[in-house]
């Protein structure tokens, strides 16, 4: 069980880091490009470039919530 | 050697070099303040295992994934590695976090190594432990991206050859200087990295997706491999666009504080 415990911090700590809003931020991006690819919105072209856009504007929202002001 | 060949090299080069300096820092604060036959007994325990990783990763993602899972899977991954690497630079450029100090953490683990009990018989557990930890937790990395970048591009011994060049840079400087690898430019190296692994990501992860449809093939981006060029150049300016934007302006420091904050947390 400790083991266990530890190999799962290990990979959290890898994988995850010290910020999950990053890897939360990559994977809601490929969702959505994923759910545009299966409702046939665009071709490859187009997919590809909406790919690129929504994992900028996941990683700006990401980075927006860090340095928001934080309250008193 | 063609364009790509030498891309690939200076990528998992400086992406090595950065982590082999952290690696370093750790396993010289442990030969010089507890025992050096410990010290490298874990390290090269550590590079051991690194090996036999590496082997059995890079055997099992070559022979059992499709492309365009793999390029999800390790696109995925790389990706969520560039983007905080991309993050912690903008923040520490902008002022907003930190710099990473190696002086800084080379005192942390000297004050550790020091404050912890003697060990008994031949092998000073603490310092074996400490530089294994060390060198597989960050060797773990260079691991990752040599795959990626070696299986994407079809010529791993090229990726790994990136990867050894700064192994044994690393470990030159660092047996002539005798001293923490602190005047290399650690921050500026992780962004350019940084870079490297968001725009690499961002391509192989978008093209991944392709395993969903009919046929499972990937997605083929406008110009093709011309295309990272423009991701490395959009990641550019988005992050100079935010550094620039977060930028906090300097307060005046207390009397007896140093110039700029640092980080000792690896």
């Amino acid at each position: 069980m400790k083991f266990l415990k530890a190999f799962g911090q290990f990979w959290y700590d890898f994988i995850i880091g010290d910020d999950w809003k990053i890897a939360v931020a990559v994977v809601l991006a490929l969702v959505v490009l994923f759910a545009a690819m299966t409702a046939k919105l665009f071709g490859d072209t187009g997919l590809t470039l909406l790919g690129g856009a929504l994992i900028v504007v996941a990683f700006s929202i990401s980075l927006a919530i860090d340095v928001r002001p934080k309250k008193r | 050697m063609d364009a790509a060949t030498w891309g690939l090299i200076v990528a998992t080069f400086v992406a090595c070099f950065v982590e082999m300096v952290e690696a370093t820092t750790i396993v010289m604060a442990m030969g010089y303040t507890r025992s050096w036959k410990s010290a490298l007994v874990g390290t090269f325990a550590a590079l051991g295992a690194l090996a036999v990783v590496t082997l059995a990763a890079g055997y099992a993602l070559a022979n059992w994934l499709p492309e365009s899972a793999l390029q999800l899977a390790i696109g995925g991954l790389l990706l969520i590695f560039g983007l905080q690497w991309l993050r912690k630079a903008i923040l520490r450029s902008s002022g907003r976090k930190a710099v990473h100090d190696e002086d800084a953490i080379y005192r942390e683990e000297v004050e550790a190594a020091k404050s912890a009990g003697e060990s008994k018989g031949g092998l000073d557990l603490f310092a074996f432990m400490v530089s294994f930890k060390g060198v597989f937790l960050e060797g773990m990395e260079v691991v990752f991206i040599v795959l990626t970048f070696g299986l994407n591009a079809n010529n791993i011994p090229a990726a790994s050859l990136g990867a050894a060049a700064a192994v044994v840079i690393v470990l030159v400087i660092a047996i002539a200087l005798r001293r923490p690898l602190s005047m290399i430019n650690e921050n500026l190296l992780k962004y350019g990295v940084g870079l490297l692994l968001a725009s690499f990501g961002t391509y192989w992860a978008v093209e991944g997706i392709g395993i969903f449809r009919d046929g499972r093939e990937s997605l083929n981006w406008p110009g093709h491999d011309l295309m990272i060029l423009v991701l490395i150049a959009a990641w550019l300016v988005l992050s100079r666009i935010f550094v620039a934007a977060l930028r906090k302006p300097a307060a005046p420091a207390p009397v007896g504080a140093p110039d700029i904050a640092v980080e000792v947390k690896k």
